[in-house]
């Protein structure tokens, strides 16, 4: 195998450098999620809503459990976080945002290397990811 | 094998007709109805969802599907939770799982970011389209909805053929444009294969329906990317199945945001499905070297036909 072809198969660098902060990202929000649910369950934390009445809650759609539950919606979150809950979001929000970072950090190595298109691309996902992470699209509800 | 696997579809039909007849502790499927109130105590659902999730997530491995695709099917049918709750765990349950194997992948150069990233600009984006879509609409339709598309899924999974090697005589002006091709070495024979791939508009609008099906039902779209990316686009199969896994990660992404804002993220049904699967994804791959796949493909193919029934019954409210 020729040194072309040996360097062909390696990913490129904005690939190998996605992967990197993926990979980051995901093992410190998994951590954070096992982390943040042991303080939920075992009880360090008060959560909002009491373990024993979660049943009561989980059963019905998600206009009634906000609504019985008076809990915004949105990034009301932020302001729960000290109940064990609550808290619970840091990691997930860590596992749904880490995508946004990942295309960030690739748009300068895209242009430094020419690529203004897939820079554009990236730069059009972080908008695209970025809307949807702010709350801003509502939905009709039932 | 075929035998036994005909004979594992027959047990889990009599296994799940039998829990039909005792009567599951199901939530009502309309909003309108109050649902009736849950006396089991919480640790028991939740200890339930990990054990459920954890052999889900073997299951998943050893029948080649994604851990989302199971997920929502098997919990809204056969757990008291609501749809709206379930939706936005099974999103969260595919990107953990996407998040996992795609730095990996990645790295591996088996999953290609230049394939990957005109995708997901139209897959993220009609993943949103379809989250709302699926949030405005009366539960019953959406569960309808939901149990059609399973039940499509079974189908596609009984006849969709694989093409490790597409034949794709030239590419297509767009991909050539995107530089849409790379280079993979065949770990199993040493061969370094040259791919390239054709029909991307035709592809890219597919990825509309699969963006828009994977938001409104919070499944993993992986049964739809990979013949897609695969037979129609012409990928090989490896990088085609590697290059969707790590789509999920970003087309999952925006559909679990706007779940998340709507509030239908209850940590208590997330992180046990998310831990659950995880630890038998881990013990599915172990396990992949001495089990046989066809017949787990049988057992994975009858429990997704009897979740789609259920959930098409349940919309029916029979």
């Amino acid at each position: 195998m020729d040194d072309k072809t040996r360097r062909s198969l390696q990913a490129g660098p904005e690939q190998l450098l996605y992967a990197s902060i993926l990979e980051k990202g995901m093992l410190f929000g998994m951590v954070l999620l096992l982390i943040t649910y042991i303080i939920y369950v075992v009880g360090i934390l008060k959560p909002y809503i009491p373990l024993a009445d979660i049943p009561s809650y989980w059963s019905t759609d998600v206009h009634d459990y906000l609504h019985r539950a008076g809990i915004e919606s949105g990034w009301s979150w932020v302001k729960m976080l000290g109940y064990g809950d609550f808290l619970n979001f840091t990691g997930i929000a860590l596992l749904a945002g880490v995508s946004i970072f990942c295309f960030l950090s690739i748009v300068p190595m895209l242009l430094k290397q020419g690529d203004k298109l897939y820079a554009f691309f990236a730069i059009l996902e972080v908008i695209i990811l970025g809307v949807a992470a702010s709350g801003v699209l509502g939905t009709g509800g039932h | 094998m075929e035998r036994m696997g005909k004979a594992c579809l027959v047990v889990i039909l009599l296994l799940i007709m039998a829990y039909l007849m005792v009567g599951p502790a199901t939530a009502e499927v309309s909003s309108n109805v109050a649902p009736a109130a849950d006396s089991t105590p919480w640790w028991f659902w939740a200890l339930t969802l990990l054990v459920v999730c954890f052999i889900m997530g073997i299951a998943a491995v050893l029948g080649g599907v994604g851990g989302g695709v199971l997920f929502v099917p098997i919990i809204s049918g056969f757990f008291p939770f609501h749809l709206d709750f379930v939706r936005g765990a099974g999103l969260l349950v595919a990107l953990a799982g996407a998040l996992a194997a795609g730095p990996g992948l990645l790295k591996m150069n088996l999953a290609s970011l230049r394939l990957a990233i005109p995708v997901a600009l139209i897959a993220s984006t009609f993943s949103i389209v379809g989250a709302m879509i699926g949030l405005a609409l009366p539960t019953n339709v959406v569960q309808i909805s939901l149990g059609v598309t399973i039940l499509g899924i079974c189908v596609l999974m009984l006849t969709a053929k694989k093409s490790e090697l597409p034949d794709v005589p030239h590419a297509d002006r767009l991909s050539s444009a995107l530089r849409i091709y790379g280079v993979y070495q065949e770990a199993s024979t040493g061969q370094v294969i040259d791919w390239k791939i054709h029909r991307t508009p035709q592809g890219l609008i597919l990825f509309v329906a699969i963006g828009i099906m994977a938001g409104m039902f919070g499944l993993g779209a992986g049964w739809a990317n990979v013949p897609v990316l695969n037979l129609l686009m012409g990928a090989p199969l490896k990088i085609s199945v590697a290059t969707s896994k790590f789509l999920l990660s970003i087309t999952d992404t925006s559909a679990a945001w706007i779940y998340m804002n709507n509030g239908c993220v209850i940590p208590m049904i997330v992180v046990p499905s998310i831990i659950g699967i995880m630890l038998g994804s881990f013990v599915g791959v172990a396990l992949l070297r001495v089990t046989k796949p066809g017949l787990v493909r049988w057992i994975v193919i009858g429990l997704l036909s009897f979740s789609g029934l259920r959930a098409l019954m349940k919309g029916l409210g029979i």
